[in-house]
């Protein structure tokens, strides 16, 4: 599969190979990149994208192989050298200061560490310069930690452009992104590839896949199975290369709605940083009902999410679980009253890395059910622990792992099993599918529709329009802390829900008034 | 050179790293000995013997290891929960003052009801003590290393006027020092004639309490997990200022124990100079034990068998005892690269 070396080849893999204990995270891949093309990466989780990529820019060493760079073998293990020779990165978990603003978190490396004083405006112009250039909308001013998942992954790209990266690696990059925000993506991304730049491009999504690449590979085990001229294949035949079976999406039926279990009358939160709060938020979560939230990201659908969690209270408003007004909300209020809660980032919000599955299974149960009067209940935690790894398929040696080890697949199956266990009637399920490949994807959905038929009520947050239209029985757009009225499934156009999203409608709306 | 993060570390991995860490301080010390024109094997051999070469030596070393533990532990049990509690040192002058007050006469009861009502009153004053910090952090975010820190200073000086004017001994002849505490306030020797007494022995079942209430209770588990992801604690609706405030409590009565085990213990009286800087020394113990309630215990030990030995040796061969002060520094810093190692490999390209 090595091409012969062409004035235009970029960059070339050869027998990249890479062992971590008994697991052969890549074995023997083998490709080249030419200037000016996009190569998706495809594979499931587990696959060895991520290693690969992480092997060509230098964070890992390979046990066999070389990475050539512009015709120039790298050294291994260096990532400035990667740096230097014109690869930029952007990684799916990011990897920003929340204490710096956005411009300071691009500059941070790129100057030399002596530097006693950084040019500071000038450096703010180049990357307010380059947001412009490339349609990156982000305040160059803001902190990091107040912006969103979305904003943040922009100031990721801005950081590669900004040190002249000519070779683009993008991990999942529109797992965080709405349909414009991708489509906004994409653009930028042709007028890289306009100017020269060449792009190696990591996704599950295949429509996106099929959109943006040139040519498609796929891992699988660490393999590389196949390789496809993107014009030549199909969504099909990429699924099933990719899981190795053929791949069926789950058919969602129409649900009957029930009794409402969780209804908001005119509810505001407040603001956080540049977030913002709900506005007069009137919504009801229905028995036996997906309630689909669609929305660009950073417009209050944290605040929300925050919300059903107990982690915050409404400042005015009413709120009502099952017909009586909740009080004294919290997040353990909020579980002793059935609210399970997925949250939107499993790494930070949703597990302990360093705590063992065990652990983590019992971290919203433990008071209730593994504890008698202080001292914990251990084996019986166990056998909770092992139960939800046999029921919700959690693939790992055993209950005694530190769930820093999963695969994020694996790591949400765990929290769903974590949720669900315990009979919740009310399902808060914030980008449940964020990052996973198709088949935890289809599981997680599963599940989900599984809960509703069950009666339960699912509010289901995704910045993923394809999955809301999809799942969701109802929908509701949030737009700057605004909450569209419900529209039920089939009778919203994409098109009609990108005006919502982008809140000429509210606008609208609040003109006739 | 790089680092990079070992999925699975296997035993060698874990144990390895620190001992080679250990070694790694010897051979400094070494190094050191030889600079101030003492013969390395003598200087080590010294220390050894000075520190448990006899009855006497080894009694001295479980003495000077009994402090130690307690502020040890009182260090590891705030430092798990990411409570950076420096004020050890204050916690434990805490205990010592409220035992000397209520151990010099004016609870006029017999030892088995005096001795545990002293230890709780300690426990209680100490717990106050860093209490204060901790909601200072809990409810304004001011930072409790500064916090707990300045607090040393200002208890110290609390300590020095208490001992000049209100808790001075009348007898005393000018010293800084209480009046001595009543016969049934002290804590009687574990063996008759031998000078090591009931502290040590009850430091050794602190330590172990704290590892049953690590590994075996819901406090344990909440401190746990606090200190390792607190937002992922509160998310899962685990009261985490609550469990905060707690771990305060926890690790302040500790430290106190510290200040009532060497003033009923050893000391008898409240003095100026009672702690050499146990609440510091504290530290290094926790960081020594990686915060394991019972490594605290061959932590403080090892720190204790070091100055002790090395307090011998100094005045055997004249060795400066600075000596020990590095070889803890030493150790220290070797053990924090060492507990690095365990879990990331170095790759050299």
């Amino acid at each position: 599969m090595v091409e012969p070396a062409t004035p235009e080849t970029v960059l070339r893999l050869t027998g990249i190979t890479k062992r971590f204990g008994a697991v052969t995270a890549n074995d023997a891949v083998s490709f080249a990149l030419q200037k000016g093309e996009v190569i998706a990466l495809l594979g499931e989780n587990g696959a060895g994208k991520t290693t690969l990529m992480n092997i060509l820019f230098g964070q890992y060493t390979a046990d066999e192989g070389t990475v050539e760079i512009f015709g120039r073998q790298m050294p291994p293990g260096h990532p400035r050298a990667a740096l230097d020779a014109g690869v930029g990165m952007v990684h799916q978990h990011f990897t920003l200061a929340g204490n710096l603003t956005v411009w300071e978190n691009i500059v941070l490396g790129a100057q030399p560490l002596g530097a006693l004083s950084l040019n500071a405006s000038a450096a703010r112009d180049k990357v307010r310069a380059l947001a412009a250039r490339f349609h990156l909308k982000v305040d160059p001013d803001a902190r990091v930690g107040r912006l969103t998942v979305g904003e943040r992954q922009r100031v990721e790209i801005l950081k590669a452009l900004y040190r002249d990266a000519r070779i683009l690696i993008l991990d999942e990059p529109t797992a965080v992104l709405t349909p414009q925000e991708t489509d906004a993506l994409f653009a930028t991304l042709r007028e890289a590839i306009g100017l020269g730049l060449s792009i190696v491009f990591i996704s599950h999504k295949l429509h996106e896949v099929m959109a943006i690449s040139d040519r498609v590979l796929v891992l699988r085990h660490g393999r590389l199975v196949a390789e496809r001229a993107t014009a030549q294949t199909t969504r099909h035949e990429l699924a099933a290369l990719m899981v190795g079976a053929e791949v069926t999406v789950p058919e969602v039926a129409q649900a009957s709605p029930g009794a409402p279990l969780l209804s908001l009358r005119r509810v505001s939160t407040p603001d956080s940083g540049t977030a913002p709060g709900l506005q007069a938020v009137t919504m009801t979560l229905c028995a036996g009902q997906i309630t689909g939230l669609a929305g660009v990201s950073g417009n209050g659908q944290a605040a929300l999410s925050d919300l059903v969690s107990g982690l915050i209270a409404p400042t005015s408003g009413e709120m009502d679980l099952a017909g009586a007004p909740v009080r004294g909300w919290s997040p353990r209020t909020a579980l002793a009253q059935g609210v399970a809660r997925i949250p939107e980032d499993r790494h930070k919000t949703g597990t302990i890395a360093d705590f063992d599955l065990t652990e983590n299974a019992i971290l919203e149960s433990y008071a209730s059910r593994f504890s008698r009067r202080g001292w914990m209940d251990w084996s019986g935690a166990r056998r909770f622990a092992e139960r939800l790894i046999a029921t919700y398929d959690v693939r790992c040696p055993g209950p005694d792992i530190r769930v820093r080890l999963l695969s994020g697949g694996n790591m949400q199956k765990l929290i769903l099993g974590r949720v669900l266990e315990s009979g919740a009637r009310i399902i808060l399920a914030n980008q449940p599918v964020r990052g996973l490949d198709i088949g935890a994807v289809s599981y997680v959905h599963g599940r989900l529709t599984a809960a509703r038929d069950a009666g339960a009520a699912v509010l289901l947050i995704s910045e993923d329009l394809d999955e809301i239209t999809r799942l969701s029985d109802v929908i509701h757009v949030i737009s700057e802390g605004r909450l569209s009225p419900p529209f039920a499934r089939g009778t919203m156009q994409p098109q009609e829900l990108g005006i919502w999203m982008s809140g000429q409608r509210f606008d609208e709306a609040g003109h006739a008034a | 050179m790089r680092l990079e993060p070992i999925a699975n570390p296997g035993l060698a991995r874990t144990t390895l790293p620190p001992a080679l860490a250990l070694l790694a301080t010897f051979g400094v010390a070494a190094v050191l000995a030889l600079v101030a024109g003492g013969n390395p094997a003598l200087v080590f051999g010294e220390i050894v013997k000075g520190a448990v070469g006899s009855k006497f030596a080894l009694l001295e070393t479980l003495n000077r290891a009994t402090p130690l533990i307690f502020t040890g532990l009182a260090v590891s049990v705030a430092f798990r929960a990411k409570l950076w509690n420096i004020g050890a040192e204050a916690q434990l002058y805490a205990g010592a003052v409220v035992t000397a007050v209520l151990g010099t006469g004016a609870l006029p009861w017999a030892a088995p009801a005096l001795l545990p009502v002293l230890a709780l009153a300690a426990i209680c004053a100490g717990a106050l003590v860093l209490l204060v910090p901790a909601l200072l952090k809990t409810r304004f975010g001011v930072d409790e290393v500064v916090t707990t820190l300045l607090f040393n200073f200002i208890f110290l000086l609390f300590v020095s006027y208490l001992l000049d004017g209100p808790l001075k001994d009348p007898m005393g002849m000018g010293w800084p020092k209480s009046a001595r505490l009543v016969a049934e306030a002290r804590l009687p020797r574990i063996v008759d004639g031998l000078r090591l007494h009931w502290g040590f022995a009850l430091a050794l079942i602190c330590a172990a309490a704290v590892w049953v209430i690590d590994t075996r209770t819901t406090l344990g588990f909440e401190m746990r997990a606090v200190g390792q992801n607190a937002e992922a604690a509160r998310f899962a609706g685990i009261p985490v200022t609550a469990v905060i405030l707690k771990t305060a409590l926890l690790s302040g009565g500790l430290a106190a124990l510290a200040g009532y085990s060497e003033v009923a213990g050893l000391k008898g009286a409240l003095t100026l100079d009672l702690s050499p800087g146990f609440g510091y020394t504290g530290i290094v113990v926790a960081m020594l034990a990686m915060l394991h309630p019972l490594g605290v215990i061959v932590a403080a030990l090892f720190v204790a068998a070091i100055f002790v030995g090395a307090d011998a040796m100094s005045r055997n061969i004249g060795v400066p005892t600075y000596i020990a002060d590095i070889m803890l520094a030493t150790a220290l810093l070797l053990m924090v690269l060492a507990i690095l190692l365990t879990r990331f490999r170095v790759r050299r390209d």
